[in-house]
């Protein structure tokens, strides 16, 4: 039996055509970009090709608005620092409760070092309050810095309003896109979006390469200094296999946009809607009705999440969970938290996530798999009766 | 994902004495559903012989939460009273050939509902001793609350000697950064206190040497009364101290010896395994902690290669 792998947020298949593309960059086309002779000369077009694939998915405006880098955590981390160090009369950062970590622990940081970081909270559903928003946004903010689509619910967040407001008082604004990118449409150079980050192992392309896409007329410094590469905004030779890979996955992307948002979203629904007939006491996470066309993320009561995955895995199905076991903390997932989802079902959240390698026939086995493994640890839990929880009966003297 | 050892995955899939023991008489409950992980150990006790006829329990949590429970059910199943409450979590742990660090508190929690178990038995009430801070160092699951508690109490002021301490950072370092917080904090709050009398002025501490690991000097924290031993008084209370600290060298293999002391300079030279260990800088401040308490003032303790440099 083959294993199913629903845990495509976290990272992508190479898709083949990918792979074949770049390995003539590591044999024959090894020149370095930077080179004048017909070695680096080839590669130089090469990259040159991937950028322009990369501009086309962006829906940016120039080519030289793509900044190649090494990965998504880089372009979130530069894109922060340099609004910073661009405007040293300006010490605020907004940002949200549920950023990635690459955000959160840079912001956490900062903080550290004196600056200010307002972070907006969000609804049960993962909503952002924009009134909110605009009250927090003021002549000393810096930089906005919001997620496209959350990583762990897959709910969008509406950021091209959310820059023309970040505009509107004098700041940068930037997202967080690497969730978002080949899954939805994006067309930048239609809004005010001064950065973007995006990670090449998410759609498809290998892990280790990003794009910070940089709007022309940004006030920016580099977090790498050094060579001329990437115009001098990102030194350090470039990662030429890997760009190549992205570029080839950047074009498929675009291909295969129509499909994401019918055949995997109707693959999705029809996963979603088969466990919660299934399995009695669970939920969906974030906001349904605005969400990534390949994330569903469940909340099962009184089982916890890495349990669960245990027990997939066994069955031969790949996820993921928000629960703290899995991470080695204490607490369950931020954004579980910062959507007030209560602990009883915090712990056992678990994230499908589907991409267009994915069939019907896999969908079906996980529908027919998942009513029984949760079964199987509620029978364990002392928090689960015959019939349903029990709660009341069991609250031990020592929490 | 954890890597779980053959032992955990067999006890997790197929769990031994797993549900409920319908004629229990003695039932521990510990932990809650906010923090992740909870179990009921229910045991049917012989009340003549205190032995444990049967054991089962109700577990929610991870994978080694889960197979901690069955291990310990395995393990004191025919155990008297007395005999169970002599199991550890390492026990449990052992039986399940290991867990990984951060998933020791699995066993913690097992030992912890068989101790409530047993109390709910004798109709004693049982207390639990747990603290809890955000969890720092997740190699060895030590929290803040438990590091700052020591650092306090012996007045530590480099990670290494946290580490020696409270193991906490002795394995991935990963959280140097969050112990260097905490150390600071309680430098910070030290400094600052009223009771402090005398302040060490930097010009009373040595100059720091360049080479090598040589413990740093101490510079903040609760200072010690200026010693009133006689020189002699002195020199055998430094031989007194580094004694009582070789066996737990030797038992690693390794060894220290005297060269000089001069002022408050003592140059030691480490022996045998101790010689290009890794923790050879922990070592020395650990030694050197051991000597600040002894003498009631401040030493500092370094290799005799550093013998007429510093």
């Amino acid at each position: 039996m083959n294993p199913i792998y629903l845990d495509n947020n976290a990272t992508t298949a190479c898709d083949p055509a990918v792979v074949e593309a770049m390995l003539p960059f590591f044999t024959a086309q090894f020149g370095n970009p930077s080179s004048l002779h017909s070695f680096g000369n080839k590669v130089g077009f090469a990259l040159k090709e991937a950028r322009a694939r990369v501009q086309a998915l962006l829906g940016a405006e120039h080519e030289s608005e793509i900044v190649f880098t090494s990965c998504g955590t880089e372009s979130d981390n530069t894109a922060i620092l340099s609004a910073l160090k661009a405007m040293p009369e300006r010490n605020q950062v907004v940002t949200t409760a549920v950023e990635h970590p690459a955000i959160l622990a840079l912001c956490e940081h900062l903080e550290k070092e004196g600056y200010v970081v307002t972070r907006l909270g969000v609804d049960k559903r993962g909503r952002l309050d924009l009134d909110e928003y605009k009250a927090a946004l003021g002549p000393r903010t810096a930089i906005v810095s919001a997620m496209w689509a959350n990583n762990e619910t897959g709910t969008i967040f509406p950021v091209e309003a959310m820059a023309e407001m970040a505009h509107a008082v004098g700041a940068q604004f930037h997202t967080d896109a690497v969730q978002a990118v080949g899954k939805i449409a994006i067309d930048l150079k239609k809004t005010k979006i001064d950065m973007l980050s995006l990670s090449g192992h998410k759609l498809h392309a290998p892990k280790g390469v990003g794009v910070l896409y940089l709007k022309r007329g940004t006030r920016f410094r580099p977090l790498l200094r050094g060579g001329h590469q990437e115009r001098g905004r990102r030194a350090g030779t470039e990662n030429t296999a890997s760009i190549v890979g992205l570029g080839v996955a950047c074009e498929l992307a675009q291909q295969h946009m129509a499909y994401e948002n019918t055949a995997v979203k109707r693959l999705r629904d029809k996963l979603e809607a088969g466990i919660l007939a299934a399995v009695p006491r669970c939920f969906p996470t974030g906001d349904v009705a605005n969400r990534l066309p390949n994330t569903s993320n469940i909340a099962f009561e009184f089982v916890e999440g890495e349990a669960i995955l245990l027990l997939l895995n066994q069955a031969g199905i790949a996820a993921s969970s928000g629960s703290a076991c899995t991470s080695g903390s204490l607490e369950p997932s931020h954004v579980m938290r910062a959507m007030g989802i209560p602990y009883t079902a915090a712990h056992g959240t678990t994230r499908f996530s589907l991409s267009r390698f994915n069939t019907e026939a896999e969908i079906d086995r996980v529908i027919a798999t998942v009513p029984s493994v949760i079964a199987k640890l509620r029978k364990l839990s002392p928090y689960w009766g015959e019939s349903g929880p029990k709660e009341e009966s069991f609250a031990p003297a020592y929490a | 994902m954890w890597d779980y050892s053959e032992k955990v995955r067999e006890h997790f899939f197929n769990p031994r004495n797993a549900g409920v023991l319908e004629d229990a008489n003695g039932v521990g409950d510990v932990g809650s559903i906010k923090c992740g992980d909870a179990l009921r150990l229910m045991l049917k006790v012989d009340p003549d012989s205190e032995r444990i006829l049967d054991a089962r329990f109700q577990t929610f949590g991870c994978g080694s939460a889960i197979a901690s429970s069955s291990a310990l059910t395995e393990i004191i199943k025919g155990m008297t009273l007395d005999e169970a409450l002599k199991v550890s979590n390492q026990d449990i742990a052992d039986y399940l050939d290991g867990l990984p660090p951060e998933k020791m508190h699995c066993s913690v929690m097992g030992r912890e509902a068989l101790q409530a178990a047993v109390a709910n038995y004798r109709g004693e009430e049982w207390k639990d001793d747990h603290e809890e801070g955000a969890l720092i160092c997740k190699c060895f699951a030590v929290d803040a609350v438990l590091i700052e508690e020591t650092i306090r109490a012996n007045g530590l002021t480099t990670v290494e000697q946290v580490a020696h301490y409270t193991k906490a950072g002795g394995g991935c370092a990963s959280c140097h950064e969050g112990i260097e917080e905490i150390l600071a904090k309680v430098a910070k709050e030290v400094c600052t206190a009223p009771t402090a009398e005398k302040k060490p002025t930097p010009a009373a501490v040595p100059p720091a040497p360049t080479a090598g690991a040589v413990p740093p000097a101490f510079t903040l924290g609760a200072v010690p009364p200026a010693s009133k031993l006689t020189s002699f008084q002195r020199m055998r209370r430094i031989e007194e101290t580094i004694e009582s600290i070789r066996p737990m060298l030797q038992r690693d293999h390794g060894d220290i010896e005297i060269v000089e002391i001069d002022g408050k300079n003592i140059y030691v030279n480490l022996k045998g395994a101790c010689v290009g260990c890794m923790m050879e800088a922990a070592t020395l401040n650990g030694i050197q902690t051991k000597l600040v308490e002894a003498l009631g003032e401040f030493v500092r303790l370094l290799p005799a290669s550093q013998l007429g440099r510093a």
